[in-house]
């Protein structure tokens, strides 16, 4: 035998290996070319705009572009406890000056004052001095500045200007968790009395949890029923849940307001009852009894949905076995049919806890003032105080989570498992 | 669901508790769609059953919400449907084609990187609505579509493909390849053999896909509440205005029409469903 086997050719002379490859790429390249349009959408639309909401979030060039000349002498300021150089002074005079032709002066002294109250109040003072020409350019400017206020005598001011000179903060993420930078750089938390990031974050985690919970109880019984039945009867019940699957997210919050309200019907039922007096209705809606009721109802098909795609294709002559070996109905459910619906589980969890963390529009309407998520707080900066960037480093931290969460679920169950009616 | 006769009575006790506990989970889902049927055709203002409703009385019920959401002088609600169907119409076929063709993309064994590619895909579904909104309203602003129907239509679609892209991938695998193949021995061109052989046989996937997304766009209000100017008004949004101020019998009077939609689309969508079971031979 020769070392070289004889290659196998195609009818026109290529070898087969050649050819087969060449097939290969252009079914590859054809597949990709279906993709493209719409992932090529995607990324323009959607992809990138979540990259631009990142370096809204981190960007702080604006100031790093109105004081160049500052932070470049800024460099040579090398001891910290004291004043800086004259180099300095002169350099924060001369692109002050520039702004002030420019009528930018007011967005620094603003900005500034962000970084450590008291700023407005100084800079106006140079802005006046300047516009009557009062500052002498050949003379040390160092000295006349620091005659205009006693905060430009205090060494913190500069280094408040010092700390904003990086193009890039972390300072909106910080303000998300309620910390901020202090004087000397570190990170601090804010007052204990002002830590409101903090609370509605925990608000969320603990809505979003609550009502997987509910719906994982409440789902997985009917789910079970769904399962087992008989195909007539549980296409009749099927509806139960699918028409509120289908039904606008307004309208059932709509009657759930309807319902709630102290004349409503829940009311009127536990008067009838004798649960509560007719004079001393509670009260249901805006707060967070509202806000599980509706919620859990809104979400609970996401829950039995997959949970029963799951448990219709477990063999009903599994529970059998496991009785006919001498397992108790109950040993029975527990060893051998809740291990093999934990792809539901999974998958029904994780729909209705990433829906959860992130709805507003339920919680909005009938859980009143205990009813503010962060999804709400992120539209209110969206819309109301128009802080974009902060907005956008909240979304970002609700994303990491969220995305952690899915990556968690990928690990231990497998998106594939995510079904649809 | 009878019990043998030789259950003993504990898990006889059991069953009836599982009973009645699926028996109160159902009511608790369908029974608040059933409120606004009676409340909508109340003669009064307030949202609470009247005494003559309660005795039935003929008087206490009345079109008159419905003539309010009609012909009522200020009212919003025909810019505000018209412009919902505009908009949910022209997200559909958008998500339909983009979202059809990549999941023929998709399906091909041939496919790279096909694990990150259905990822991106699917996002979308994945990230929570309200960062949705504020990236794509980055977009739009950008571009100069905020408050504009194309700007909205994008959104949807962006929206509304995951869905898509979901069903008809699931209907794909169970998709006989060899069919195609013959259809291409026969001589016939590759968009040929997608419209007369592939298209027909995926279409149930298709069409639920195009429902969800129909319903996705029908439905969305956190981005429009980012996009829409005075305008582009949809339904939901006059619904979440509404439902903020005053909740008055005319919102539900849409209601009402809503869950008519809403239980046309459901029945659309089982028989499509069974449809493709019994093409798929998974007949029970």
């Amino acid at each position: 035998m020769s070392s070289e086997t004889k290659q196998i050719l195609t009818t026109d002379g290529i070898p087969l290996e050649v050819s087969l490859k060449k097939a290969e790429k252009k079914n590859k390249i054809k597949a990709f070319l279906l993709v493209a349009p719409l992932l090529l959408f995607l990324v323009i639309t959607y992809i990138f705009p979540i990259g631009d909401m990142f370096m809204r979030s981190v960007d702080d060039k604006m100031i790093t572009n109105m004081l160049p000349k500052t932070f470049k002498a800024m460099e040579k300021w090398e001891n910290l406890d004291e004043l800086p150089p004259e180099e300095v002074y002169r350099g924060f005079y001369e692109d002050y000056k520039l702004l002030a032709e420019n009528q930018q002066h007011g967005k620094l002294g603003q900005r500034l004052n962000k970084e450590k109250n008291g700023f407005n109040t100084i800079t106006k003072k140079l802005f006046r001095q300047i516009k009557r020409k009062k500052i002498d350019e050949s003379a040390s400017i160092k000295e006349q500045i620091n005659k205009l206020h006693k905060r430009w005598r205090n060494v913190e001011y500069w280094l408040a200007i010092k700390r904003t000179a990086p193009p890039y903060t972390m300072a909106k993420y910080l303000k998300g968790m309620d910390m901020y930078y202090a004087a000397d750089g570190s990170i601090t938390q804010v007052d204990e009395d002002r830590r409101i990031h903090r609370i509605l974050w925990l608000r969320t985690l603990e809505i979003a949890f609550f009502v997987t919970l509910f719906s994982f109880f409440m789902g997985y019984p009917i789910a079970h029923l769904l399962a087992t039945l008989p195909m007539k009867y549980s296409n009749l019940l099927m509806i139960c849940v699918l028409l509120p699957f289908w039904t606008s997210l307004l309208v059932r919050t709509a009657s759930w307001m309807i319902l709630l309200q102290q004349q409503g019907l829940v009311n009127d039922f536990f008067v009838m009852i004798g649960l509560v007096a007719d004079d001393n209705r509670p009260e249901m809606m805006y707060n967070k009894v509202g806000t599980y009721v509706a919620m859990t109802q809104i979400l609970l098909p996401f829950m039995v949905l997959p949970l029963y795609s799951v448990m219709k294709t477990i063999s009903p002559s599994l529970m059998r076995a496991g009785k006919s070996l001498g397992g108790t109905p109950f040993v029975a459910f527990w060893k051998v049919y809740f291990p093999l619906t934990i792809p539901g589980i999974g998958a029904g969890c994780l729909l209705v806890f990433i829906l959860a963390i992130g709805y507003y529009i339920t919680p909005a309407l009938v859980g009143g003032a205990s009813g503010t998520l962060i999804s709400n707080q992120i539209a209110f900066h969206m819309k109301t105080t128009l802080d974009w960037s902060f907005a956008s480093a909240m979304g970002l931290m609700l994303l990491t989570g969220v995305l952690v969460i899915y990556w968690i679920y990928n690990k231990l169950v497998g998106v594939d498992n995510i079904k649809l009616g | 669901m009878a019990l043998p006769s030789y259950t003993e009575t504990r898990y006889r006790i059991w069953h009836y508790i599982y009973i009645a506990i699926c028996t109160f989970v159902f009511f608790f889902l369908i029974a608040p769609l059933f409120v606004i049927f009676p409340l909508s055709f109340n003669a009064e203002e307030f949202l609470v059953f009247s005494e003559g409703m309660k005795n039935l009385d003929p008087d206490a019920f009345s079109l008159r919400w419905y003539k309010d959401m009609i012909y009522g002088t200020k009212n919003p609600w025909g810019l505000a449907a018209k412009n919902s169907f505009i908009i949910a119409i022209f997200a559909t076929i958008g998500s339909i084609i983009l979202g059809t063709l990549a999941a023929l993309g998709l399906s091909s064994r041939h496919m790279p990187y096909k694990g990150l590619i259905m990822a991106t895909l699917i996002s979308p579904m994945i990230v929570p609505l309200i960062i949705s909104g504020v990236a794509i309203f980055f977009f739009m602003a950008k571009a100069g579509l905020a408050a504009t129907h194309t700007g909205i239509v994008l959104a949807h679609i962006i929206l509304g493909t995951p869905f898509v892209v979901i069903t008809v991938t699931a209907t794909l695998s169970g998709f006989d390849h060899s069919v195609t193949r013959a259809a291409a021995s026969l001589g016939s061109n590759p968009v040929n053999t997608f419209m007369k052989i592939t298209l027909p046989l995926i279409l149930p996937g298709v069409i639920s896909g195009g429902l969800f997304a129909f319903v996705t766009s029908f439905d969305e209000v956190v981005v429009v509440l980012f996009l829409a100017g005075l305008e582009n008004t949809t339904i939901p949004i006059q619904m979440w205005t509404g439902l903020r101020e005053q909740l008055s019998p005319t919102i539900l009077a849409v209601a009402t029409c809503l869950i008519l939609l809403s239980t046309l689309i459901l029945v659309t969508a089982e028989l499509l469903r069974r449809r493709s079971e019994r093409l798929r031979g998974i007949n029970r």
